[in-house]
């Protein structure tokens, strides 16, 4: 079991790295830089400007550095938001960014279980059929459309919530139920898939033949047995989320990181990109060795791989 | 040539699969056509008929410049559909060959480009997406190899998995037996037998591609190049209705309805060709 996390964990800095290291390379390619505007500053507060930042430094020593402040948790200055350095504004908006994927996540499961659970149980009926229809149409709907129609028929139409704005309770319905719906579509293909195939297997029969009523046959052998391959495929649901929290945070003008992802690329503010980018991908990493965890915790055969 | 008998016979008894394929078709085909078929000229201005609702003279309406939003639609078709088709064709030939290689040598070879692999998996494609494309060029090349460079890894997993199995099939011993060259037993013996899955992750990489550029153009990160010929992303539309929604709603309704469609559309076909062609079915 040790040896597995530690591998995965292992597997884990190495995503990082390459995040680092990628991110690192392209935004100095990239033509162009951070302080370039319309009125061209004399070259001596350039120079300034460089030195202030280590510009002016051969790329391997900027990277060098780079690298030893980010193991120390610092992700440099913001070249952008003078007063405030890049970790100031991750501390600022990721616990937004959090709340808003945890209840998104919550929603997206709470509503995924009954519906996978009664397609599975009504195969190739009605219920089954309109569970899958409306799954596909879940992973069909871009996030920014769900966003824009939701707020039009909820907040323009009706006036029942905010359009906009982040803090109290009302505001954050709209959002939840944008972001959560893909991966509820998501989780409950997965989830009626596997309920499926665990419902053929011999023990159901049995289970049934020893006269069990249906429903504890379904919630006791079939759903406990179908969450185990689900859990695997969790990874890319976080993904999903995560790709989605900026969209939506865009949408609905919420502080979160994803809104300073998308005016630092406007901006050219290289570390807070870079630094943004780190921490979307460690929350990745970080819910992927859960979801490892987890796994692995549940069914002993693969920690021996 | 029995599989597409196969499929064939198929769509013509499953009607939401022809109604996709159709829809398709249809979007495909306005995009191609669109010069021949847009009823404006896609740069044409009426400054006396801006903002209008849909009429007999503008069937979708006019924008904010009085430009036809039928005519850009219509144009913005090409866009959807180059990007959706050339990223999953991008990804298909680099996956694929990365797949068959990693699978067919097996060993620390194959550990090793797994692991690559594996660290691609791990990222935020969609902010790495924003970064390739930054480099590469915000226009319609640099966006479908930028989306191309991160879809790849899909086909990779599922090329190498199959390859794996199908490498111990009797047959290909047989061909090995003879004494076939590894090219010609990956080629002629390998791949035809392992198309099916490809086909169907090939279908789900076009809407997921079509998802991703429009995510972005709508945020103002995608494709932003007015002067070219092929039209303006649906995206970008729906960002030039988003900011208008509360008084012209059909500015946003029309070109949201046109992605949502096509990504659907895809997704059906998606599903449907992965139940024909699930071998556990039969």
């Amino acid at each position: 079991m040790i040896r597995f996390l530690a591998k995965r964990l292992l597997h884990g800095l190495a995503v990082l790295w390459v995040v680092v290291t990628l991110t690192f390379v392209l935004l100095r390619i990239l033509p162009g830089g951070p302080f370039d505007s319309e009125r061209r500053l004399p070259p001596e507060i350039m120079a300034n400007i460089q030195a202030k930042y280590h510009l002016d430094e051969p790329w391997l020593k900027q990277y060098a550095r780079y690298l030893a402040g980010v193991a120390q948790g610092d992700l440099g200055p913001s070249y952008k938001y003078i007063d405030r350095t890049v970790s100031d504004i991750i501390k600022d908006t990721l616990p937004t960014s959090t709340l808003l994927g945890v209840l998104a996540l919550v929603f997206a499961v709470v509503l995924a279980f009954p519906l996978a659970v009664a397609a599975a149980a009504y195969h190739n009926r009605w219920a089954d059929r309109g569970c899958v229809f409306l799954a596909t149409l879940g992973i069909s709907l871009p996030h920014f459309l769900l966003g824009a129609a939701l707020i039009w028929v909820f907040s323009l139409k009706l006036g029942w919530f905010q359009a906009a704005r982040w803090g109290s309770p009302d505001s954050a319905v709209l959002p939840t139920i944008t972001l959560g719906a893909m991966p509820c579509a998501y989780f409950t293909y997965l989830l009626r898939s596997s309920l499926l195939e665990t419902l053929g297997e011999d023990f159901i029969r049995t289970a049934r033949a020893k006269g069990l009523k249906e429903p504890f046959v379904l919630f006791k052998h079939a759903v406990r047995n179908s969450l185990i391959p689900v859990l695997t495929l969790l990874g890319p649901l976080f993904a999903t989320l995560v790709a989605g929290s900026f969209v939506v945070e865009y949408v609905f003008a919420i502080p979160g990181m994803g809104r300073f992802f998308i005016s630092a690329v406007t901006d050219r503010d290289y570390p807070l990109i870079t630094g943004v980018t780190l921490v979307y991908t460690a929350i990745l990493v970080c819910a992927n060795l859960l979801v490892d965890m987890c796994y692995s915790l549940v069914d002993p055969r693969i920690r021996v791989r | 040539m029995k599989l597409f008998q196969r499929l064939a016979g198929e769509f013509r008894r499953n009607r939401l699969l022809t109604a996709s394929l159709a829809f398709i078709a249809l979007v495909t085909l306005a995009g191609f056509l669109a010069p021949l078929i847009s009823p404006y000229s896609p740069g044409g201005f009426e400054e006396q008929r801006l903002l209008e609702v849909p009429s007999a003279a503008h069937w979708l309406g006019t924008d904010e410049l009085g430009r036809d939003v039928l005519t850009r639609i219509l144009y913005g078709a090409r866009v959807s559909i180059a990007v959706g088709l050339g990223t999953a064709l991008i990804a298909l030939l680099i996956g694929t060959f990365y797949g068959l290689v990693s699978g067919y040598a097996g060993g620390a070879l194959d550990s090793f480009l797994m692991r690559v692999v594996d660290i691609f998996y791990g990222l935020p494609d969609l902010l790495i997406f924003v970064l390739l494309s930054l480099f590469l060029g915000r226009n319609i090349t640099g966006v479908l190899i930028a989306l191309g460079l991160i879809t790849w890894v899909r086909f990779a997993r599922i090329t190498r998995g199959q390859v794996l199995q199908a490498k111990e099939l009797i047959y290909v011993e047989g061909a090995r037996a003879i004494g076939a060259s590894h090219v010609r037993i990956l080629l002629r013996h390998i791949l035809p037998n392992i198309f099916a899955p490809l086909l169907v992750t090939l279908t789900f990489s076009i809407p997921a591609a079509i998802l991703s550029e429009s995510t972005l153009s709508f945020i103002g990160l995608g494709i932003n190049d007015p002067y070219n010929a092929w039209g303006t992303s649906w995206g970008t539309l729906a960002q030039d209705g988003w900011r208008a929604m509360r008084t012209y709603p059909h500015l946003i309704f029309f070109p949201a309805l046109a992605i949502f469609l096509t990504i659907l559309a895809f997704n059906f076909l998606g599903n449907g060709l992965r139940d024909i062609l699930d071998p556990k079915r039969n």
